[in-house]
């Protein structure tokens, strides 16, 4: 995957572009993304996938005219515009996933495929999300792999945790990234998607980790219930990072859409 | 100097095992921790001592506002104030502060402090900080990134309310208001004066000295630590070319006095102890919400006074907050010359003074403050005479006061009302 840059009315947007066939835009979670994303690789093997980052992730400039929930979603639109994309299939991951239905709700005849890979965008009180803005980071792996240690290597891979200026450095990520996706997500990552999914007309597929305890398998139920024809794909030994602990199965079931 | 008698209401009855069974005093604190009951009892004595605290010649009283905290039992500092400004005479009544980004619409705040102010009769300072992350993220909801956004237009609505003398309309991203038009406003003109709480971001320091606002260092880690995150201070001061009044500046300070220093740490280490390991014990967690503090104060290197400790937690032992200077402790003289070491040092003309610590009972507590007040603070009094004319950053009440308690103790009877009525012929 290559690193690119294309303008928008805020910012610069850093994308991540490769592979061939149609074209796939790809919407990271509350993480972020980097070019070595298995998924990305899985799904770059059919497709022209589009990986656009969040102002703010990564190394891209911030946007803080960004504020709120139709912002994020008339935003990824612009990108995919200045992208000139067309009816791309639309895959969204955790808090992209919650932006990918937000855009399929808003213009919903521009979308015709749609994969939600765990999205967040949905509250039920009987299963609350854990609270991500207060989950330290030696907590993250519990929460986010099926496999917990091997999902702490692949966290802490290419960091240098000794370093003096670790601390810093991953302080400030932190408020670039987590401060920009708090922005639909905290307190509740819940922004009245419920009322307006009723509009995607898109042909969907959800897919959902079988071990998610950062947002609970029972969350597909509902978006499975507010999408008319939406198929759920559930995925044993994978947790909410379905999409480094089982990226072909993830890509699999994404190829359902054609 | 000004000096501030302040008390953060800690709840005097968390177990001995509380750091060891509970994950944070802060945010989700055990609900069976508080007892209803008994806090009638604590509300009442811990304002029983700031009035006492009035009596004894403080400039101020200080209250301000935490959210589910075993430290900081005081939500609604405002209603405390408000006890104040009735049963107090002369101090003033330093609110430091309210939150302002958490009220909605924030004229709330405009409304409760010119309230306060007209009570008190021009005795109110106003704080409007931030509030801890704790507070304006984990319990009242505030997206930590746009915190800042939200604060600094509920504080231009707030001054704007004050000073604007008919109705105005109000287009605010956060605030959309047809009609301002507080009823009341404050005595104190153009507007009462004005503190912020800040811990070290230079955004801040602009805003003290754009607004001639006094800036208040609240830690809890005492004057020797303050040093730096002070100097920034001045040095912006300089830089911005304004006078270096000591009064533009603030700081919190935990002191207590007894006849020796012996009898410093007798009567009060057990009480420092169960502050310092037991009330600051926050989970790690809830302490700086991502985006909360601005890129630009992470990398001058100000983090959260509630992070915990490079190398872990250990236990703090009297000596170690004495050396450290997070308590001044000791006798009047000891306590003198610590005092002026912070004063001078950190260039602080207002002083909250945290008198009250922990679990300290009332008994202890009058006798510390007495001791400060009678033996310390006369021989404070004039360390910046230069300044002794600086009314920028304190209170200017009315010269004749009403007190509570003025109306006769009888009812007035039907011949009494008809001589004070009475309709010349």
């Amino acid at each position: 995957m290559e690193l690119r840059t294309v303008q928008t009315r805020y910012a610069p947007v850093r994308y991540l572009v490769g592979g061939g066939g149609p074209d796939l835009v790809f919407l990271h979670g509350a993480g972020g993304i980097t070019a070595d994303d298995p998924l990305l690789a899985e799904l770059a093997e059919h497709h022209r996938v589009y990986a656009p980052l969040i102002p703010g992730y990564g190394n891209s400039e911030e946007a803080p005219e960004i504020r709120d929930m139709l912002d994020f979603t008339l935003h990824t639109w612009d990108v995919l515009t200045a992208l000139g994309l067309k009816d791309p299939v639309l895959v969204g991951h955790s808090m992209g996933g919650m932006i990918a239905a937000e855009m399929a709700a808003v213009q919903p005849n521009d979308v015709s495929r749609l994969a939600l890979i765990c999205p967040a965008g949905l509250w039920d009180d009987e299963h609350p999300i854990a609270d991500l803005f207060a989950t330290l980071p030696f907590e993250m792996p519990a929460l986010l792999f099926h496999d917990v240690e091997a999902g702490a290597a692949m966290l802490t891979a290419g960091r240098n945790v000794s370093d003096p200026n670790f601390l810093q450095t991953y302080l400030v990520n932190n408020a670039r990234q987590l401060g920009m996706a708090g922005r639909i997500l905290f307190p509740i990552p819940e922004r009245g998607l419920s009322v307006r999914m009723h509009r995607i007309r898109a042909r969907t597929i959800i897919v959902w980790g079988d071990s998610d305890r950062l947002i609970p398998p029972v969350y597909a139920h509902g978006f499975k219930k507010g999408i008319l024809g939406a198929e759920l794909v559930s995925i044993p030994e994978a947790g909410h990072m379905v999409t480094m602990e089982q990226p072909k199965a993830v890509a699999a079931a994404i190829s359902r859409l054609g | 100097m000004k000096f501030t008698w302040f008390n953060l209401m800690p709840w005097p009855y968390l177990p001995d095992d509380f750091r060891e069974k509970n994950r944070s005093v802060w945010v989700d604190i055990d609900q069976k921790l508080f007892d209803p009951a008994k806090s009638h009892e604590v509300y009442n004595t811990y304002m029983d001592l700031l009035e006492y605290a009035d009596t004894l010649g403080f400039d101020g009283v200080g209250v301000n506002e935490h959210h589910q905290n075993g430290y900081g039992i005081m939500p609604s500092p405002n209603i405390i104030a408000a006890g104040l400004a009735r049963r107090t005479k002369d101090a003033a009544i330093v609110v430091l502060g309210n939150s302002i980004a958490l009220y909605n619409p924030p004229v709330r705040v405009a409304e409760e402090f010119a309230m306060l102010d007209c009570i008190s009769g021009g005795r109110l300072v106003a704080g409007f900080p931030v509030g801890t992350s704790m507070d304006t993220n984990y319990c009242y909801g505030q997206i930590p990134s746009l915190t800042r956004e939200k604060y600094q237009e509920a504080h231009d609505l707030i001054i704007k309310a004050w000073t604007t003398r008919e109705p105005f309309a109000f287009n605010g991203r956060y605030n959309k208001l047809r009609h301002v038009n507080i009823w009341p406003r404050p005595i104190q003109q153009p507007r009462p004066p004005v503190h912020i709480p800040g811990g070290g971001s230079v955004e801040t320091y602009d805003f003290c000295i754009d607004n001639t606002y006094s800036y208040s260092y609240l830690s809890f880690s005492g004057y020797l630590r303050a040093q730096a995150l002070m100097s920034g201070y001045w040095k912006r001061v300089e830089e911005r070319g304004v006078d270096k009044s000591p009064y533009r500046a603030g700081f919190a300070q935990t002191i207590l006095v007894a006849d020796t220093d012996e009898e410093a740490e007798r009567l009060y280490s057990e009480h420092v102890s169960y502050f310092y390991n037991r009330c600051l014990h926050v989970y790690p967690g809830f302490a700086d919400a991502p985006g909360y503090r601005t890129i630009k104060t992470i990398q001058t290197g100000a983090l959260s006074q509630y992070a915990p400790p490079v190398g872990g937690y250990t236990e703090l032992t009297w000596k170690d907050l004495v050396e450290g200077g997070h308590v001044i402790a000791g006798s009047p003289e000891t306590v003198r010359q610590r005092m002026e070491d912070l004063i001078k040092g950190l260039n602080v003309g207002n002083i909250f003074c945290l008198m009250h610590v922990g679990n300290m009972p009332a008994d202890k507590c009058m006798y510390s403050t007495k001791l400060f007040a009678e033996k310390v603070m006369p021989k404070l009094r004039n360390m910046f005479p230069d300044w002794e004319d600086d009314n920028r950053f304190w209170t200017q009440p009315l010269k004749d006061r009403v007190t509570a308690g003025r109306l006769p103790k009888e009812a007035p009877t039907s011949v009494d009302l008809a001589k004070t009525y009475a309709v010349e012929a």
